[in-house]
């Protein structure tokens, strides 16, 4: 592949455009991009408690996401859902070593400022939460500290990385246990992008404003051949069979929400999912992890027309 | 041919594929102990090391990755991996996690601290531009990485660099946490050899420059003794390649 031929990220080279000079030369965008290819294979873990944390950190995540509230007791419990409290983050981070993410609101800039001062070390601008900006996204270039952002489809993909996301998940449907809305958002983007692949270069420019994406992103994708970041799949994995599902449908990793905590046995379970996205393409790993796993946790329905969409929340 | 092995239990295993491909070696993926089998050499990708040695655990691979470094055939570690190969490192979860061992250091896990640390800069590599050519420096590019605090008589230093100033003072917990004393030098070690284990902090399976990758299967076959001539990688072409500019727009590299 001729990294030459790979149109420019902003923040990839030293005139970087967005980043404010005040700022170290050492934010570039590819050390951001950096920490998520290390992520790359791994599972990330909602946790709410430092225990919980321990306990996934034990099981083998490669990363947790400090909550106050998992994505299920979010949608029982409704009202405005917020950052949680820094002294819990704190809490989180002293208790284990690998990376500790934590959620802030979408288009809530100071939220995130306040994360980045905590010290967490990926911040997800995420949809689960209550929107505090509905038009606007978090200028993400501003930050040292990277961003990870959902999406549905390509377009809104790679418009979170023109905003300076460094890496990206499906929505999918967080706490709902039903995996069917992030398959469809992994199958949208992959399907995009092989579209692309097979695009004459001719056509990119109309397909850009199609999908209301930047067009170098758009080519760079085309060139690369898949998004230019990172990418795992979230919303709605509960079981190992659906970690190993997205891995197949090419996804980086995967970020398992409620499914681990809500279900009978947590330890287990998130060891099963552990193992099954690193073997995730040997289906008699896959049946030994699946096995006696206890209770997994209560699905929703989604055609049920009173659940609520996060996903639809932003573009 | 040399077969090169890449430990794919989490991490950067699919960089180091692609940064083999682009100089025309084949890298295999290794999940599993029995594939350790008929493999030369080994590299050990970055990631996250509690997460790797978990993995590891639960299919048994210790044992077998031991004796693979046993046998003295080139292992390379970067970031995680080199952890893994450090016979001590310090800054671990509470109750510590399995090593490998083989390299005589003693390397602290987490050194520059958390991801808004992270940085990458232009390392004085003058070893390896004496036997890949090339510039003198290298892009290092650092992520929540390690640092090496203490290396044995046998290990050869290849590359240190400056602490960066602001980070957090290190103190260096050994055993039980009863002695302490804080990290006081002003430049910390990156990248060593010894024999034939390689290990480097920082990730050059990020960037667009193989000369580390090279650097690695010309150990593989210093220790062959007879020379593989499969990798026709001239030396001209190696000069092509030095790099002219400072900071090319190589990432992220995908394949």
């Amino acid at each position: 592949m001729a990294s030459d031929g790979v149109v420019a990220l902003y923040g990839n080279n030293n005139n970087a455009v967005v980043e404010p000079s005040s700022k170290p030369a050492a934010a570039t965008f590819s050390v951001k991009v950096g920490l998520a290819q290390m992520l790359r294979g791994g599972v990330i873990m909602d946790v709410v408690t430092a225990d919980q944390a321990r306990l996934a950190e034990e099981a083998g995540a490669c990363a947790v996401m400090a909550l106050e509230r998992v994505p299920a007791d979010i949608r029982a419990q409704g009202g405005v859902a917020r950052m949680s409290d820094p002294a819990l983050i704190r809490d989180i981070k002293r208790a284990v070593t690998i990376p500790v993410m934590a959620k802030a609101r979408i288009g809530h800039f100071v939220e995130a400022q306040i994360l980045e001062a905590v010290g967490v070390d990926y911040v997800d601008e995420s949809e689960v939460l209550t929107l505090a900006d509905d038009a606007h996204h978090i200028n993400k270039h501003n930050f040292r500290v990277p961003f990870v952002c959902g999406c549905r489809d390509l377009g809104e993909a790679l418009r979170r990385i023109r905003e300076g996301a460094a890496m990206i998940r499906t929505k999918g449907e967080a706490g709902t246990g039903n995996v069917v809305e992030a398959v469809r958002h992994v199958r949208s983007v992959m399907g995009a992008v092989r579209a692309l692949r097979n695009m004459d270069d001719d056509e990119v420019f109309s397909y850009a404003k199609q999908i209301a994406a930047p067009y170098d992103l758009v080519m760079q994708t085309k060139q690369l051949g898949r998004l230019p970041v990172v990418q795992f799949a979230a919303g709605g994995v509960a079981t190992p069979a659906d970690a190993a599902l997205m891995m197949q449908l090419g996804c980086d990793g995967v970020f398992v929400g409620s499914g681990i905590f809500k279900s009978g046995d947590p330890a287990r379970r998130a060891r099963a999912i552990v193992q099954a996205v690193t073997h995730y393409s040997d289906p008699e790993i896959l049946a030994d992890v699946s096995a006696g796993l206890g209770e997994a946790m209560v699905g929703i329905n989604l055609s049920d027309p009173n659940v609520e969409r996060f996903a639809a929340r932003s573009q | 041919m040399a077969v090169v092995g890449v430990l794919a239990l989490q991490g950067s295993y699919n960089e180091h594929i692609s940064a083999l491909r682009r100089i025309g070696v084949k890298g295999v993926e290794v999940r599993k102990p029995d594939q350790l089998q008929g493999l030369d050499s080994l590299i050990i990708p970055g990631g996250e090391s509690t997460t790797m040695a978990k993995l590891a655990n639960y299919h048994n691979l210790f044992p077998a990755l031991r004796e693979f470094v046993g046998t003295g055939k080139p292992v390379w570690g970067t970031c995680a991996g080199l952890i893994f190969l450090a016979n001590k490192a310090i800054g671990q979860k509470s109750g510590g996690q399995e090593l490998i061992g083989g390299l005589d250091c003693t390397v602290h896990r987490n050194f520059f601290g958390s991801q808004v640390r992270s940085f990458e800069t232009e390392l004085s590599v003058p070893m390896l531009a004496d036997k890949e050519g090339g510039s003198p420096t290298c892009r290092g590019v650092f992520i929540r990485a390690p640092a090496i605090l203490e290396v044995g008589s046998d290990v050869e230093i290849l590359a240190d660099c400056p602490v960066p100033a602001g980070t957090p003072s290190i103190t260096i917990t050994s055993g039980e946490g009863v002695e302490e004393e804080v990290y006081s030098k002003d430049r910390v070690i990156v990248a060593v050899r010894q024999g034939n284990i390689l290990a480097t902090a920082f990730h050059p399976e990020l960037t667009s420059d193989s000369r580390w990758h090279r650097l690695f299967l010309d150990m593989d076959k210093e220790s062959h003794a007879k020379a593989f001539s499969a990798l026709s990688l001239s030396t001209s072409s190696r000069d092509a390649e030095g790099r002219l500019n400072p900071r090319p727009l190589d990432l992220p590299i995908f394949e």
